[in-house]
């Protein structure tokens, strides 16, 4: 990097952020290269000096994890933020790391395709969706960045540029190093690029939403959608205090998803269908910033739900019902032996349903006296791959499970 | 006793009869997969009922440092599961229990040696299937299947093994058992089952897998399609993909494939067909009857000669009939052939089957494709005649090249059948050097002494434990007065 651009970076860096903090953690300097190649450079130096790295992409999840235990470089990757390709013939897209997902999204709708995700906060990057594997409704029909992930470009501790992956779709030579960065949180290496498989923009689409009575109903709701043949793109929960939800999307072709909505509001007694979403589809049941709240994520297999829309209790629960993935917010403003409790409640119910309950995003003081990941099967191995990628645990130390 | 003596009678202390096999004529019975022409004789055959079994056979391998390889069914195209010479073949044949089909949770519980289409016809009842379907799917294994990434026809709008995966207990090379993800989505941490999978046996063994259901389709259109030439063929693929039309499988098989299907299995696919397309759609009934008016009027367009759309399912069975059994029809109209499984991108399909044609037409080797045309897999079967001096070079030439075109075309050198013992030598036309050494990073991380199927994928191992150097001193960029520090 030139002396006038990493000046010129870091100075507009600090302008643009409103806060440099990491979970309450000051970074000592931030970079921000324009390449795959000024990453290395940055990496090489930052090893050389024995320094910690905290990549980030837009900074909307930053607060994710536990706070680093060293963050000497918060490495910017926001100005390497261009699709460079999206070869519409192939339904494939490669976008920088930096790329808000909305530019990417814009690019593609061109030639009437998508990045199958949903995107709620404005401005969150691909390196920063892959890091942390978020995930909206559309998951069901789909998956998430993992199974739409098809090549990446990583930049790793010891300052080495690699490739894994490739263009098309189909490839099963060697080892699938995408997987293992999606979810990572910057702790094995920094992603500068990846390649994306896309899919057609469907011409049509319609909510059905209808009210449950209770937990159990939403269930039975639940089931009942899945195992009919209306192929739902999305299968969405939201319970608060007063109601529960549950609505479905379904997408295709204007004739079929009219005949597949009549077929849902039959299969559903009293419910609406609409043309758009319901209120809070698609969002966390926290505000961006979840300075409020325990942001709780809990995963469980489909035939647990009802007992985990109980064990959410008062706070409700939104998600993905059809998938068995949802979001728990608690007010962070709670003594912390009730927060405990809740928290303590849904692992213990998850557990049981083939699944977990990991806290996301808390202010740093509730943080500090919860265990955010819970127990880990495997995490013995998990600490082994660590310690290949980034042996002097250089990158975002111990923001991930088991302190890594 | 010498170290494979113990891991002998380690074996036998471990598993019931007939699991342990010494006798060398048995021992052959196992010396190659479906890629005939590499043969080892290993020096030990286990086959465990269960994980605990099969976990003691791998620790006892980790204690004497005697390698071993897992097999499932051997129908592998690559070598993968070829044995060593010196080590274990671990056979999962016996492992063959469905524990669970769990309608509600959409979810399937099977040991490794289970059967691909055992598991459809288990959750059939319920109405449902297991998707990925390779065309080996009545012999092969669900453990081949996870460690081979296997895919199928079904794939472009299903996807592959590894999205069907959830979960895995798995035994490491150190014969540890571990749980790898979980059966809800997301288990936290690294996704190492995502890692695991594809990874040819070489990071451990699968021991039983948690797979996902898919509800079977309302209503399926299966359709046959005749075409003068390929070029046309893929002009109508292409028509579709960019009507936004996902079917669940676009095949392609040019003539000489078809005069193959014909000899072997008579499909009675449409006469003088340059080019044929099977065309499959499923999903909500009203959904498919509005997609196959299009796609019925995009390969008119494209110039179809012949559009049949099979009636019944004994008709819709004999379409796929002469798709499924191409490869091994092609033995009746040549002696010998390789299969070979490039990938590249489908925009790319009509230049690099006119060079395919030009180096069959140079060369003198017959080459018929059958591919997965719509996500550009192609499987050209390269002919020859090994009675005939130098033709297995000659076709060793040709399928090279093929993969050199693929690789020129921004393609890979495997789309599914992996790359084993035959393609490791292909890795670094396709890896830099430090593409396979981070990739090599993994393997150190599951299995630093390289017990785990050696010498399989990568062409040269790096050393487990090196450790780039560390330099001290003042920060390069501070010196320099690039960066503040604040
Ligand atoms: C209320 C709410 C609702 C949301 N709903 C959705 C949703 O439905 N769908 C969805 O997709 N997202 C959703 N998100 C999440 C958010 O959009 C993503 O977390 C965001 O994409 C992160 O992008 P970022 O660029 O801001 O990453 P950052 O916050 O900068 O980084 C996130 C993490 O990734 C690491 N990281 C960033 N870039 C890299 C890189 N290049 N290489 C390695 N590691 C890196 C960071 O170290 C950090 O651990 C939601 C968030 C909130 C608050
Ligand atoms: C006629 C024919 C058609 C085919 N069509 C297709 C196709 O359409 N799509 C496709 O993808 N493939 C296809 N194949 C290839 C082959 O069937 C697949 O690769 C299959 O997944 C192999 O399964 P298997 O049980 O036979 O595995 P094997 O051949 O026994 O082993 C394959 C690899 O998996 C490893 N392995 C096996 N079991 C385990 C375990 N439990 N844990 C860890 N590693 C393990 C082995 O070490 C080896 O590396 C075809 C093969 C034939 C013969």
């Amino acid at each position: 990097m030139s002396e006038s651009s990493a000046g010129r970076a870091a100075s507009e860096a600090s302008v643009s952020r409103p806060t440099q903090s990491i979970s309450g953690v000051r970074p000592g300097r931030i970079e921000r290269p324009t390449s795959t190649a000024e990453v290395a450079e940055v990496m090489r130096a930052a090893a050389a000096a024995g320094e910690s790295v905290i990549p980030t992409g837009a900074g909307t999840k930053l607060g994710w994890g536990n706070p680093p235990t060293s963050a000497d470089v918060l490495l910017d990757l926001s100005a390497i933020d261009e699709v460079t390709e999206h070869a519409a013939g192939d339904l494939i897209a490669t976008a920088g790391a930096g790329t808000p997902l909305s530019r990417l999204q814009e690019e593609v709708a061109s030639a009437e395709q998508r990045l199958a995700l949903d995107t709620t906060v404005a401005g969150s990057t691909i390196g920063g969706t892959l890091a942390a594997n978020t995930s909206g409704p559309r998951r069901l029909f789909a998956g998430t960045l993992r199974d739409l992930l098809i090549g990446v470009t990583l930049v790793r501790a010891d300052g080495v540029v690699a490739k894994a992956g490739g263009k098309v779709v189909k490839n099963v030579a060697g080892y699938d190093l995408g997987k293992l960065l999606v979810g990572s949180m910057g702790t094995l290496a920094v992603v500068t690029e990846a390649t994306f498989r896309l899919h057609p923009v469907p011409q049509s689409s319609r909510w059905v939403t209808v009210g449950a009575r209770d937990a159990a109903h939403a269930a039975e709701l639940t089931q009942t959608v899945l195992h009919s043949q209306t192929v739902p793109a999305a299968l969405e929960v939201d319970a608060t205090p007063d109601a529960i939800e549950v609505s479905v999307l379904v997408e295709g072709r204007p004739d079929g998803v009219a005949g597949r909505t009549t077929a849902l509001t039959d299969l559903l007694p009293g419910s609406v269908a609409g043309e758009d979403p319901p209120a809070g589809w698609g969002r966390y049941p926290w505000d961006d910033t979840a300075e409020m709240c325990v942001g709780i994520k809990v995963t469980f297999r489909l035939s647990g739900l009802a007992d985990v829309v109980e064990a959410a209790g008062e706070h409700g629960l939104r998600g993905s019902a059809g998938v068995g993935v949802a979001y728990v917010a608690v007010p962070a403003d709670r003594d912390i032996t009730e927060i405990q409790a809740v928290l303590a409640r849904l692992r213990e119910t998850t557990a049981r349903h083939g699944g977990s309950a990991v806290v996301l995003d808390a202010p740093c003081e509730v943080k500090e006296q919860l265990d955010l990941w819970g127990p880990v099967p495997a995490i013995d191995l998990m600490r082994r791959v660590k310690d290949e990628f980034d042996p002097d645990h250089r990158l975002s130390p111990g923001r991930f499970v088991g302190g890594i | 006793m010498t170290p494979l003596e113990t891991l002998t009678a380690q074996a036998r202390a471990l598993i019931p009869e007939p699991g342990v096999i010494t006798d060398p004529a048995r021992l052959r019975t196992y010396e190659c997969d479906g890629l005939a022409h590499y043969r080892v004789t290993p020096a030990l055959v286990v086959l465990p009922e269960t994980a605990e079994q099969l976990a003691g056979v791998v620790r006892a391998c980790a204690e004497q440092q005697i390698p071993y390889v897992a097999r499932g069914s051997g129908t592998g195209l690559s070598g993968g599961s070829l044995p060593h010479a010196e080590g274990v073949l671990i056979v999962t044949s016996r492992m063959r229990s469905i524990k669970e089909v769990r309608r509600e949770d959409q979810r399937a519980v099977v040991e490794p040696g289970v059967i691909n289409l055992d598991v459809s016809r288990a959750a059939n009842a319920d109405g449902y299937y297991y998707a990925p379907d390779p065309s080996s799917q009545q012999i092969c294994s669900i453990g081949g299947n996870v460690a081979e990434n296997s895919g199928g026809a079904h794939c472009l709008k299903y996807g592959f093994t590894t999205n069907h995966v959830l979960a895995a207990d798995f035994v490491g090379a150190d014969g540890d058992r571990v749980r790898l993800g979980d059966d809800a989505p997301d288990s936290p941490g690294y996704d190492l089952l995502g890692a695991v999978v594809g990874s040819e046996g070489t990071l451990g063994v699968v021991t039983e897998t948690t797979v996902r259901l898919v509800r079977l389709p309302e209503k399926v259109v299966t359709l046959l399609v005749g075409f003068d030439s390929t070029d046309r063929a893929g002009a109508a693929v292409s028509a579709i993909i960019a009507a936004g039309i996902v079917p669940a499988a676009i095949e392609m098989m040019d003539a000489l494939a078809i005069e193959a299907a014909e000899a072997a299995v008579a499909c009675n696919y449409p006469d003088g067909a340059g080019a044929v397309l099977v065309i499959e759609l499923d999903g909500p009934a009203v959904e498919v009857d509005a997609e196959y008016a299009d796609v019925a009027r995009l390969c008119e367009e494209t110039g179809a000669f012949e559009t049949r759309t099979a009636k019944t399912p004994e008709e819709r069975g004999l379409i796929w009939k002469g798709r499924k059994s191409a490869f091994a029809a092609v033995g009746r109209i040549s002696p010998d052939y390789i299969v070979q499984d490039g990938v590249i991108p489908r925009t790319a399909l009509p230049e690099v089957l006119k060079a395919i044609a030009d180096l069959s037409e140079r060369s003198g080797v017959r080459v018929a494709n059958v591919f997965h045309a719509g996500d550009g897999n192609l499987h050209p079967l390269v002919l020859f005649d090994d009675a005939v001096a130098g033709a297995g070079e000659a076709a060793e030439d040709v399928s090279r090249g093929i993969l050199d075109l693929c690789l020129s075309h921004g393609g890979s050198i495997t789309g599914e059948h992996g790359v084993g013992a035959d393609k490791a030598a292909h890795m670094p036309k396709m890896y830099a050097a430090d593409d396979l050494d981070t990739m090599q990073l993994v393997r150190c991380a599951f299995d630093p002494d390289r017990i785990s199927n050696p010498g399989k994928i990568f062409p040269t191992p790096r050393l487990c434990g090196e450790r780039p150097g560390r330099r001290k001193g003042a920060h390069p960029l501070q010196e320099s007065g690039v960066a503040e520090v604040f």
